[in-house]
């Protein structure tokens, strides 16, 4: 199998290698063959990586120690559906991951342009190659997923306490797929620029790619952040992380991508910027796979010591320098068609809204890196944390709400004081409502930043809903169909338009969300015991008993928290904090498995429209602590002497001899746990209240609708009128 | 008006937006950051009750509670010199020795005190091996 796998990833790098040279010699000796073969080659390498990566899983399956990435990151009993998560858990195995999917979207793409594209594929295809071979090369020779041992050991040492969350199954892959994604723009864009066609044509062809990854990195980050926000110490649901902040940076730039192309594809305007608006993107992914990799900042995700940082600064070298030097080489082909007639118009207000969206990303790009950039100059390494972002986030965040408003609504090349007055009334008029109902009927004036969200929200959202109501209405007056029927057909015919609205309402409604949620958040941590209460934001929590219990794979101690909004039971909580058997020998036989440092917590949440209660409680296990002791020293001992007796015999013997000490020993264990059931010591319990926490998920969930309904293909009669303009833009630049 | 001094205009206004965020972010960023000390270099710097952020590694086998206190070492990655502290509060789930951490710390005349709930610690490291099996 090992052998297997590493004869996948060789013939994988010689397939990706003779790819890149048939294409690109293809291309430039006009042969159309070689060129097919080169595309070709592409689905050859995501065949071949589809295959490495199943004999990977099946290494999991059957708990094949022999693989080292087996023995590291599963055991015989972790659960099979952790097992299948656990390639990525691992350098190599998230090397692997990321050579599979890029060569799955590369071959998806190339194969949806085979047809078309003919200049600027071929490099394309190149480019998409060498990212592929570069990983290859990386998971080839520096992280092999496909090591393997003579002697393997009986037992693996199980995958992390912390990586087993449903959310492993979806939140790596999805950000992989956002960062490959992101390579397809960048490749076609480098083709666009070598072959001179600096046309529309590889923009449509491409787009939808591109949106397709600003669709799963949101996603994924989205993933990320509801797992972080129910683990303890990962900072909540946003930490200002370095890995955080690098899925967030292409993410923006995509996202501003997005608008602007909207530009070029009307006006043949901002040309240039878009262009570096993909590379940007394209080198910021790979920038982010980096950071998780290199191990260059603090973070409180995965970084390991490990020596793919320098081969990843040459990658984004190259990248970096061939973007410039491309862009530099083309800027004459690249000039814009059309000057900004006016200020006070739709493109004017993209421009701005892309300014601000790359503004973002610079800050977070600095201080993220200003680590590095303070031990660089002063030799000290220097940490930042949340204050520094938030004073430029937030002012920017709120302008982005203000300019995603008024976008829509606007009028292309100039607005006028007619086209203002009319689109721009309703939602002005419920910005203020919402502004002066917050401010008379709350206390949130102390919060002036989280007040002008609410306000920009309510103007975001009713604009969306006024451009739904009149386009439905415009359809209603012609169609005579119902409210309902109007406004799906509307939707259903432009689909990128209204899913772009969908969006937008989706953005408002998650940063009233985070506003109110970091701005009005309670906390405490107390020490209670049972029968005592602490009382935050209203609510009473009152600590009514322990609760313990022992499986196979882990011990649990709890505590159950009745929380009380005066004489109102509002909900019982069960906060626990599971304990995984230690692999340090020096825990003794007893104290291995109440190994404080191998635990994970549950939190006891209680989510709701209007507020979520969030709890911890961290179980005091130190009253078991002579307990344990005695225990390690008796078990020990007996181990020893029958170890001692047994010396002579087979190890299959020794293990039969040893079966009733580990019986005795698992007796022992469940004997502490009901001591600590039986009796009340204190335990520490951090409480927080954190107001229309929900409403963020929420809006995620709308974001990603409207992501999907935008990516969703037209029908066909409405594919046609939408590419009539291309057609003819196409037409005139080929004439 | 003339389209290249309406573009130079622009152009300007544009610049003197991105230069003024550049400086006041420089000028936040070195603000708002705090020196992140070694175990080596706290030892040499630490005056009582300065606050300090102390980065390193947990020292193996120096993990211990007493009570509500968690007492542990953070030794300098680069250095055999560790610096002992004392914390209370909440303990982040990665916490374990050998894993890399950050703490808040006052020096309370030699004894190092982490400020409640500020421990932050890298998660386990998805990329780095298991150090054994178990038994």
């Amino acid at each position: 199998m090992g052998q297997l796998g590493r004869a996948l990833l060789l013939l994988g790098l010689g397939v990706a290698a003779y790819g890149a040279g048939a294409s690109l010699y293809g291309v430039r000796a006009g042969r159309r063959d070689w060129v097919d073969s080169g595309r070709r080659a592409v689905y050859a390498l995501a065949g071949l990586m589809v295959l490495a990566f199943v004999v990977l899983e099946i290494a999991f399956l059957r708990n094949d120690f022999s693989f080292t990435v087996v023995a590291q990151t599963s055991s015989t009993t972790t659960p099979t559906f952790y097992k299948l998560t656990a390639p990525w858990s691992s350098q190599q195995g998230s090397l692997l991951l990321w050579v599979t999917l890029s060569s799955l979207w590369s071959s998806l793409v190339l194969f949806l342009t085979r047809r078309r594209l003919r200049e600027i594929a071929p490099y394309a295809t190149a480019v998409l190659l060498g990212f592929s071979g570069f990983f290859l090369a990386l998971a080839a020779f520096a992280a092999n997923p496909f090591h393997t041992v003579a002697n393997p050991p009986a037992d693996g040492a199980g995958l992390d306490p912390l990586l087993q969350h449903p959310s492993m199954m979806f939140h790596p892959p999805m950000l992989y797929s956002g960062y490959t994604l992101m390579a397809i723009p960048f490749a076609f864009g480098v083709g666009a620029l070598i072959s001179g066609k600096l046309g529309s044509e590889w923009i449509r062809d491409t787009r939808r790619f591109a949106l397709a990854g600003w669709l799963f990195l949101g996603t994924g980050i989205i993933l990320g952040a509801r797992w972080s926000y129910t683990e303890l110490g990962w900072g909540g649901y946003w930490g200002w992380d370095a890995v955080e902040n690098a899925a967030l940076m292409p993410w923006l730039c995509i996202t501003a991508f997005i608008h602007s192309i909207q530009i070029q594809e009307k006006r043949g305007m901002l040309k240039v910027w878009n262009m570096s608006l993909i590379m940007l993107a394209g080198t910021l992914a790979v920038f982010g796979t980096f950071l998780v990799r290199s191990g260059v900042l603090d973070s409180i995700h995965a970084f390991g010591a490990s020596t793919l940082g320098v081969p990843f600064v040459a990658l984004l070298a190259v990248m970096i320098a061939s973007s410039i030097g491309l862009i530099v080489w083309r800027r004459e082909r690249l000039r814009s068609e059309h000057e900004l007639d006016s200020l006070l118009s739709r493109e004017a207000m993209f421009v701005f809204q892309n300014l601000v969206l790359v503004a973002i990303v610079f800050v977070i790009f600095w201080i993220t890196l200003f680590p590095l950039i303070s031990q660089a100059l002063t030799g000290t390494k220097v940490s930042v944390g949340p204050p520094a972002f938030t004073p430029f986030v937030v002012p920017l965040a709120l302008i982005l709400m203000l300019l995603t408003g008024i976008g829509p609504m606007i009028s292309w090349r100039r607005a006028t004081v007619a086209n203002l007055k009319r689109n721009f009334s309703f939602p002005v008029a419920a910005g203020l409502i919402t502004l002066v109902a917050v401010l008379g009927l709350t206390d949130a004036g102390r919060k002036p930043f989280a007040v002008a969200a609410f306000a920009l929200g309510a103007f975001v959202a009713a604009g969306v809903f006024q451009e739904l109501y009149r386009g439905a209405g415009a359809r209603r007056a012609s169609t005579h169909d119902a409210w309902p029927v109007a406004v799906f057909a509307l939707v259903r015919r432009n689909r990128r338009r209204y899913g772009g609205y969908t969006v937008h309402l989706g953005l408002a409604v998650l940063l009233v969300g985070v506003a109110a949620s970091s701005s009005f958040q309670h906390s405490s941590d107390v020490w209670l015991k049972p029968g005592q209460s602490a009382h935050l934001d209203g609510y009473t929590f009152r600590y009514v008993r322990p609760t313990a219990s022992a499986s196979p794979t882990k011990l649990e101690f709890g505590a159950v928290l009745d929380v009380m909004r005066g004489r109102r039971h509002v909900v019982t909580l069960n906060p626990t904090r599971g304990y995984y058997p230690s692999v340090n020998a020096s825990d003794g036989p007893i104290g291995r498995f109440f190994d404080n440092t191998n635990a994970d917590t549950t939190v006891g949440l209680d989510a709701g429209p209007l507020r979520d209660i969030w709890t911890v409680a961290n179980p005091n296990l130190q009253p078991l602590a002579g307990e344990i002791d005695r225990g390690n020293q008796v078990f020990t001992a007996e181990i020893d002497k029958v170890i001692q007796q047994t010396s002579n015999l087979s190890l299959a013997r020794q293990s039969a001899a040893l079966a009733p000490i580990w019986i005795l020993r698992d007796e022992a264990v469940a004997g502490l746990v009901r001591d600590y059931a039986r009796h009340g010591w204190p335990v520490e319990f951090q409480v927080l209240v954190m107001p229309l926490v929900t409403w963020l998920w929420v809006g995620a969930t709308i974001i990603g609708f409207g992501g999907l309904l935008a990516l969703w293909p037209l029908p066909a009669l409405a594919r046609r009128r939408r590419l009539a303009p291309y057609r003819a833009r196409l037409a005139r630049e080929l004439v | 008006m003339d389209p290249s001094r309406k573009r130079a205009i622009r152009l300007s206004v544009a610049l003197t937006a991105a230069l003024l965020l550049a400086t006041s972010l420089i000028y936040v960023s070195f603000n708002a950051g705090r020196d992140e000390f070694t175990a080596s270099q706290l030892l040499k710097r630490a005056q009582p009750g300065g606050q300090y952020i102390l980065a390193g590694t947990v020292l193996d086998g120096s993990v211990r509670y007493v009570g509500a206190k968690l007492y542990f070492s953070i030794r300098d990655p680069k250095q055999h010199v560790a610096v002992p502290v004392r914390y209370s509060g909440i303990v982040p789930d990665p916490f374990a020795a050998g894993r890399a951490v950050l703490v808040n710390v006052t020096d309370e005349h030699g004894t190092f005190v982490g400020e409640p709930n500020s421990l932050t610690t890298k998660c386990p490291s998805k990329y780095q091996a298991a150090s054994g099996a178990y038994s």
